[in-house]
């Protein structure tokens, strides 16, 4: 069972700003995929057009069989949404804004107090259940976004952005809460600029790009075609000129730091058994950027470098 | 389309409607109070004492059916426009329209939320009233239901309103440059029997004069037009517009991109 079908999607803009220009996807039920792409890329408009906020240019959408032009009230019964920005309405209690969305999607008042009260409690917002929504916190809102989108329990889930704003700890608590719902059957799509969010948290990822998909593979897939690493080594002693390693290339960030990027033929046993004779030694070393982070650039660079082509890795 | 969907929804919008109207009582409910005692007092006790009477009744009880039929309409329109164009200014309307309700729901249920504030400012203008005259209902079924079309009138071109409006100064044209001449012009204050004949034949093209007149016809038993026409009117108009707030809810204007 797909969760989400695209097919050929096209949107250009009243003002001739061509966002889409014929994205393909598909989203298997009970997957955990990622749309990642550059600000400005297409993500947020193909997620409108998918619930239906955005009107489409061209193309076609199934969300679970349902066809957004044939059966759009059955589709979008399948749906949840935290949009990127917040659309709150601010004056209304954290209580009301949840009862309020499930009584838009037909909940009786009994069921939808019920979920109200799970998902702001999952959401660790119960106790701020009467306060007005303009009173929390940038993250709180966040997290309110999230508990409204759950409330009729939808079996596809699109977070765009979901997590910005939010401290490290709850951020957290939000991803453990999102693999556990993810675990219980719902389909989520995630958008996020937080490239280990992503690696975290998602099975499957697409990059969009100019209104176009660029890659879309299982992440394990997708991060075996990353040819080159670079880590950063804290260093136990100072030293005043890099090492010259065979197979790596060093760099010196500073006397007790030093930058290593390593390619797919050479391992890191090798890289320390060449700093040992040199005379180096290691107390601790760390990604300098994400992996997923370090894909995502190169497919975008390289893409801008040859439009015409499918971009290597 | 599902029916029990449906319901569900529009009770949530006319709740939301309600909640809103008492949370914000100082600004929906006290304004049209004090205005409409205002009225009463200059133009019923102090001018009206020297006007003596218009078609047989005291001026107070003239214009008592009158003020609150412009209290029904100008609360009505203000309910649903300042709710929607605010939804829609803060976004939150999204949570509607990603909902699976139909578009008539969302419709319905603000246009319901309209009409009730409209109702609850009218019963209370009305009971402001009866502490200045004495008011018998001749007609009650006409008095509720030019009261209830009017009412829905009002509160669709509200909606509409709010589907155009771009920023919260949008909102207050259509009030300010159409409702409020309409409504003065719509024999509130005057039988149009006093006016030359000109101006006469002008006033039969305001449609808000066959409002006030048909709801003083349901209250006081008489009337400057046809109730009939008024009801052709009203209904006219409620069903006019309701087609175009559906066709604009389809086609997206205003609220998707």
């Amino acid at each position: 069972m797909t969760a989400l079908v695209i097919k050929n999607l096209m949107k250009t803009y009243a003002n001739g700003n061509v966002a889409l220009q014929g994205v393909d996807l598909v989203v298997e039920a009970g997957d955990f995929h990622a749309l990642l792409g550059p600000n400005g890329a297409g993500k947020t408009t193909a997620i409108g057009i998918v619930t239906s906020l955005v009107n489409k240019s061209g193309g076609d959408v199934e969300v679970f069989g349902h066809n957004i032009d044939t059966d759009l009230e059955a589709a979008k019964s399948c749906i949840g949404l935290v949009p990127q920005e917040i659309n709150l309405n601010l004056w209304d209690s954290v209580q009301n804004i949840v009862l309020n969305q499930a009584g838009y999607y037909g909940l009786p008042r009994r069921l939808a107090q019920q979920r109200t009260e799970k998902y702001l409690q999952a959401m660790r917002l119960w106790d701020r259940r009467k306060q007005a929504a303009r009173s929390l916190s940038g993250g709180m809102k966040r997290r309110l976004m999230i508990a409204r989108a759950l409330v009729h329990e939808p079996k596809l889930l699109i977070l765009d952005e979901p997590t910005a704003g939010v401290d490290i700890e709850i951020r957290r608590s939000m991803w453990d809460y999102l693999r556990e719902i993810n675990a219980a059957g719902t389909t989520i799509i995630l958008t996020t600029h937080n490239l280990e969010e992503a690696e975290s948290l998602c099975r499957h990822v697409a990059i969009i790009d100019e209104g176009a998909i660029i890659e879309d593979a299982p992440m394990k897939t997708v991060l075996r075609k990353l040819q080159r690493e670079v880590f950063v080594l804290s260093l136990e002693e100072p030293i005043t000129v890099a090492p010259t390693l065979d197979g790596f290339e060093t760099k010196l960030l500073d006397s007790l730091e030093l930058e290593v990027a390593k390619g797919p033929a050479h391992n890191l046993n090798e890289l320390f058994a060449q700093l040992a004779r040199c005379n180096i030694r290691v107390l601790s070393l760390r990604n300098k950027a994400n992996r997923l982070e370090e894909l995502f650039l190169r497919l975008v660079e390289n893409k801008d470098a040859n439009p015409q082509g499918t971009a290597a890795p | 389309m599902n029916l029990s969907l449906n319901l569900i929804a529009m009770q949530t919008i006319v709740r939301k409607e309600v909640v809103r109207v008492l949370r914000i009582w100082v600004q929906t409910i006290v304004p049209p109070a004090i205005t409409m005692t205002l009225y009463f007092i200059i133009f019923g006790n102090l001018i009206g004492d020297r006007i003596g009477t218009m078609d047989g009744f005291d001026y107070m009880q003239y214009i008592a059916p009158g003020l609150i039929m412009m209290s029904v309409i100008t609360n009505s329109y203000g309910n649903v426009v300042s709710s929607f164009f605010a939804a829609k200014f803060g976004r939150h309307v999204e949570e509607m329209l990603i909902s699976p309700m139909a578009n008539a729901s969302i419709v319905i249920g603000h246009v319901a939320g309209g009409v009730l504030r409209g109702i609850l400012v009218g019963t209370l203008v009305t009971v402001i009233a009866l502490f200045f005259t004495d008011l018998r209902v001749e007609h009650p079924l006409v008095t509720i239901s030019v009261l209830l079309l009017s009412s829905i009138v009002f509160s669709l071109t509200g909606f509409i309103n709010a589907v155009f409006a771009r920023k919260f100064d949008d909102i207050s044209i259509i009030p300010t440059f159409v409702l409020t001449p309409l409504t003065y012009l719509g024999g509130v204050f005057y039988s149009i029997s006093l006016l030359p004949e000109f101006w006469q034949t002008l006033s039969l093209a305001n449609p808000i004069l066959y409002m006030v007149n048909a709801f003083r016809y349901g209250i006081l038993g008489k009337a400057d037009i046809s109730i009939a026409v008024a009801y052709g009117i009203l209904i006219f108009f409620s069903v006019l517009l309701f087609t175009v707030c559906l066709a604009l809810m389809r086609r997206g204007i205003g609220i998707r991109e």
